[in-house]
């Protein structure tokens, strides 16, 4: 779907970077103004209200909700907890994102299987996936809280590292790394420039405004879905739904954008 | 009334979708018949049967009318644009994107009370000039900014 | 799911800002889906602004707005507490309506 309609824009794109080639500064200021504007007057509300429907709704073999969910600040506690992860989890001793601790919710508060509950992660056009709904919700129950994931735990660590690890580490047919693209300034794809998310200044704007609302297709995407399409830019395997791989990338990212104020969930051109 | 008449006949067949819609309490018969689309106005494929359609005959250019949109569009589907008109007694605003294969994509009567004033999100098919009437006194009065569409990359 | 609407209404001096969010998918009747076939048009073709149950702005637009509507309006001579309703009718006639107090 988005490729027919890149390919069905491509002529337009080509006329219009041979107009902006010679306006390097204006056409920089003209896109901020314009990632401004959709901010400004972004539908991404409603995926929240949506969210926080589907967090009150009775599912599942056991008919619960997920209202008991514990996401590291108590049972139920849902303001301020997504700024807070990852963290360690001490019932499953393991480092969780948010969607794991979801999927954790989804299983063994609504006693769903892991299968059924993973059927569909990432939603579409027509139909967005419970976890993008649920990501929203959560995510814009912690505006304005500081990003702070846990540093302190051995396992917190070792995902911090881990993560560093994976983010420089250059494999697959093109022999690319997250760095490749994200690890020196003033790289770019087309007109979007790519943030270094090695450095706090490049991280700190991608950990405050995720998950987001992307408008080139109308959906609303979550870090793990981020993750995995960047693992698809780079032509390597496709990483597993809220693996250890996964989590640990997550993890690094945000520890070193840390200290920065939620605003999220994020619009996105 | 075209969008009741739809329904009606939808719903015509059947069970009665206005009928349901009506019992439910969701349609309210006042609103239903409060609502007309302009089919001429909104089916025209050029700006002139656009204008012609809504009776813009005559227009002239006003420095009253302030369009802000970004010049630069990175997504051609959803391009904000801002308009505010205040050329006194201003009763209607209308968009049309002159490049779209329909070019009026909205028209908004402004009542007592309400302000010449409107923001919305519009879909863009390739660069083109946005163009503004506004109605006042019978008179319209017009403004054009253009928007050039590209469209961005990974988007992170 | 019920498809989500929201109206926000704040007071500024006695100037009201109206902010509308709808769910719907202003299908232009050009898109293909992922099995190659046209979805078929859909797209809110009225929608209509009220205070206190008299309308203020009245508005017609075509598939060219973006999917899930956002739009913002101005009312003047408005006061805290005054209630606002927003309502849309598309193609097909589903209709859809929300209301808010000012505040």
């Amino acid at each position: 779907m988005f490729r027919s309609r890149t390919s069905a824009l491509a002529p337009a794109l080509a006329l219009a970077l041979a107009a902006l080639s010679v306006q390097g500064q204006d056409t920089k200021k003209e896109i901020e103004k314009y990632q401004k504007m959709i901010a400004d007057s972004s539908p991404v509300e409603l995926y929240e209200l949506q969210g926080e429907a589907l967090w009150k709704k009775k599912q599942g073999p056991k008919g619960a909700s997920l209202e008991a969910c514990d996401l590291g600040r108590g049972p139920g506690v849902v303001k301020g907890a997504y700024a807070r992860l990852p963290r360690y989890f001490p019932d499953t001793d393991r480092v969780m994102d948010l969607e794991a601790r979801l999927l954790h919710c989804m299983t063994s508060l609504q006693g769903r299987t892991r299968e059924e509950a993973t059927k569909r992660v990432f939603g579409d056009d027509d139909n967005p996936s419970e976890m993008e709904y649920l990501s929203a919700y959560v995510a814009g129950e912690s505006r304005g809280v500081a990003v702070s994931p846990g540093t302190r735990h051995p396992k917190e660590k070792a995902s911090y590292e881990l993560g560093r690890t994976l983010f420089f580490y250059r494999a697959g047919a093109w022999d690319f790394s997250c760095a490749s693209c994200h690890g020196e300034e003033g790289k770019r794809i087309r007109m979007q420039e790519l943030p270094v998310l090695s450095t706090p200044a490049g991280a700190r704007a991608v950990v405050a405004t995720w998950p987001a609302y992307r408008v080139s297709n109308s959906q609303f995407k979550t870090m793990q879905w981020r993750i995995n399409d960047c693992y698809r830019q780079m032509r390597m395997p496709e990483p597993n739904f809220v693996s250890d791989a996964t989590i640990a990338v997550n993890m690094f990212l945000v520890a070193t954008g840390k200290g920065e104020p939620y605003r999220g969930p994020g619009t996105k051109r | 009334m075209d969008a009741l008449r739809r329904t009606v006949l939808r719903g015509a067949g059947a069970s009665g979708a206005l009928a349901v819609a009506l019992a439910a309490g969701l349609l309210k018969p006042q609103q239903a018949r409060a609502a007309g689309w302009n089919k001429d106005a909104f089916g025209a494929k050029t700006p002139a049967d656009a204008l012609k359609g809504i009776g813009a005959a005559n227009t002239s250019e006003s420095k009253d009318i302030l369009i802000d949109a970004p010049q630069i569009a990175e997504n051609g589907g959803v391009v904000p644009i801002e308009i505010t008109s205040t050329v006194p007694g201003t009763r209607s605003i209308a968009v049309l994107i002159e490049k779209n294969p329909f070019p009026l994509a909205g028209k908004f009567d402004f009542k007592e009370g309400a302000v010449p004033f409107v923001k919305l999100n519009v879909k863009i098919g390739e660069s083109s000039n946005v163009r503004v009437v506004a109605e006042a006194g019978g008179k319209f009065y017009v403004a054009v900014k253009e928007v050039k569409v590209t469209i961005g990359g990974c988007g992170g | 799911m019920a498809d989500p609407m929201k109206v926000r209404a704040t007071l500024k001096g006695d100037i009201a800002d109206i902010r509308v969010l709808m769910n719907h998918p202003m299908e232009t009747g050009q898109r293909k889906d992922g099995g190659g076939k046209i979805v078929p048009m859909h797209f809110i073709q009225n929608l209509e602004v009220k205070v206190n149950g008299k309308a203020v702005v009245e508005g017609q637009i075509s598939q060219a707005v973006s999917r899930n509507p956002v739009f913002s309006f101005r009312v003047k001579g408005v006061k805290a507490g005054d209630k606002v309703e927003v309502s849309w009718l598309d193609n097909k006639g589903d209709t859809n309506k929300t209301e808010t107090a000012l505040a």
